[in-house]
């Protein structure tokens, strides 16, 4: 470690000494199978990996027979100290590295991970954070990942902070997690789930398919007066809008926390 | 430790010496914050410099008299993305620190909405960092850090603090936001300095 790290890492308060050292590791696929039409759930068991946050993410590399490498960050959809990953990868149209994941990746392959990173887009529970305030996840898409992964912590931790998911997705085939999500609806602590679908509804739906709006969003979010923490993650417009509007609802900026992504 | 991983070959051949290690080039101009934009109105835009011995500021029609520089440079996410050839014009820090007395060595950047980032005095003088405030010919959006941010471009983007409003003298080097949050201390992208 050189001296700078060493110095920064000292700097540091307690709340950080909860993350784990990120380092590189070797994971081997332990399953690999659909999610969505166009994503993979990929359950990684990733040897010495530390344990993870919910909400943190780690680096993919990928390296070609000549040594091209290429490297990715992927949302970790899990979260705890198991050495068993959960990613769901979105298999992008002109992507180098996610169709090779969502398309050629199986069980028993090797990857390198580099994690787990980033120490903000984490939720941790009330019983080791002392935060009682309710909790708003707003997902766009494949951007549900790491707000999933604090959705399961929630119920794992039997937390009694207050839980809402605003998930927006192009149709009901395109949900991650539906299965979980369902039960985690049903958990002894309950997380609240709104669905809004942008192109095709499931039957019987009470609205059409379409763009979520700021009356939707008011509607189906946890209200600023109740000064919820929101975590919000998709692509750089649906993160740009939601928070926007979120701030003109009177949410306090400094209780939003955004993760977009983007990019190959 | 590296291993080939079976069934990937990958894109592209070509390598550009212009791109470091871990990095893939975009086309587009992907955004990473950890909050919402906040708007601010060039009317109220006031940036200082803050050293042990006062205070030095500029509204935006004093920052607009300043010296403007036109700048072409390669910029480098932590995200692993790269952008080469943007092309931006700003206020370089030289320019900035001319009347500055300091003895102190570090800097932290100050962001409207809250954002802080660290960066050594002299990675910041000599030609390597402005205030921008255009990108490719139009004024920097609000979700690029406008009305002027940082530009660092020879550190990861992180250090390019968007909605700057001022700079604070230290005499000694601190973590910034990214900093406390993952990113390293310095984060040079030939080094791959990206994480603790």
């Amino acid at each position: 470690m050189s001296d700078a790290t060493t110095a920064q890492v000292t700097a540091l308060g307690a709340a950080l000494r909860a993350v784990p050292r990120s380092g590189w590791h070797v994971a081997t696929v332990a399953d690999a199978h659909r999610e969505t039409p166009n994503a993979s759930r990929l359950e990684l068991d990733v040897d010495g990996w530390p344990g993870n946050a919910a909400g943190q993410h780690l680096d993919v590399r990928l390296t070609a027979p000549d040594g091209y490498t290429a490297t990715r960050s992927y949302s970790i959809a899990s979260s705890g100290s198991s050495s068993r990953v959960v990613l769901a990868v979105d298999k992008l149209p002109d992507g180098e590295v996610s169709p090779f994941l969502v398309d050629e990746v199986r069980a028993g392959d090797m990857l390198e991970v580099h994690g787990p990173l980033g120490a903000f887009f984490v939720w941790a529970p009330a019983a080791e954070t002392g935060d009682m305030r309710p909790v708003q996840l707003i997902a766009g898409g494949s951007g549900v990942v790491p707000l999933f992964a604090m959705a399961r912590a929630h119920a794992a931790a039997d937390d009694t902070t207050p839980f809402r998911l605003l998930y927006s997705v192009r149709t009901p085939d395109d949900v991650y997690f539906a299965d979980e999500l369902d039960d985690l609806a049903e958990a002894s602590a309950p997380l609240r789930l709104d669905l809004v679908y942008t192109r095709r509804t499931p039957d019987g739906w009470p609205t059409a398919p379409g763009r979520i709006t700021r009356e939707a969003l008011e509607a189906a979010v946890v209200p600023a007066a109740e000064r919820p923490r929101v975590y919000v993650c998709g692509s750089t417009g649906f993160v740009e809008l939601v928070a926007d509007w979120l701030v003109g609802l009177g949410h306090d900026p400094r209780s939003i926390r955004t993760e977009r992504y983007g990019g190959t | 430790m590296s291993f080939i991983t079976r069934g990937f070959s990958g894109r592209s051949r070509e390598r550009d010496d212009r791109l470091p290690p871990g990095q893939t080039l975009v086309s587009d101009f992907p955004v990473l914050s950890a909050g919402p934009t906040p708007e601010i109105d060039t009317a109220d835009w006031e940036f200082t410099i803050r050293t042990e011995s006062g205070m030095h500021s500029w509204n935006w029609d004093e920052f607009m008299a300043l010296k403007i520089d036109d700048v072409d440079t390669d910029i480098h996410c932590v995200t692993h993305w790269s952008k080469l050839g943007t092309r931006w014009r700003g206020v370089s820090l030289d320019t900035l620190f001319e009347d500055v007395e300091t003895e102190y060595d570090y800097v932290m950047a100050h962001s409207y909405g809250g954002y802080t980032t660290n960066v050594p005095l002299d990675e910041l003088l000599d030609g390597k960092a402005w205030v921008a405030f255009e990108f490719d010919g139009e004024p920097l959006d609000p979700e690029h850090g406008g009305p002027a941010r940082l530009l660092v471009p020879h550190l990861y983007f992180w250090k390019s603090a968007k909605w700057v409003r001022g700079l604070v003298m230290m005499d000694q080097d601190e973590p910034g936001f990214w900093e406390q949050n993952g990113y390293h201390i310095h984060g040079d992208p030939w080094k791959e300095e990206r994480y603790w």
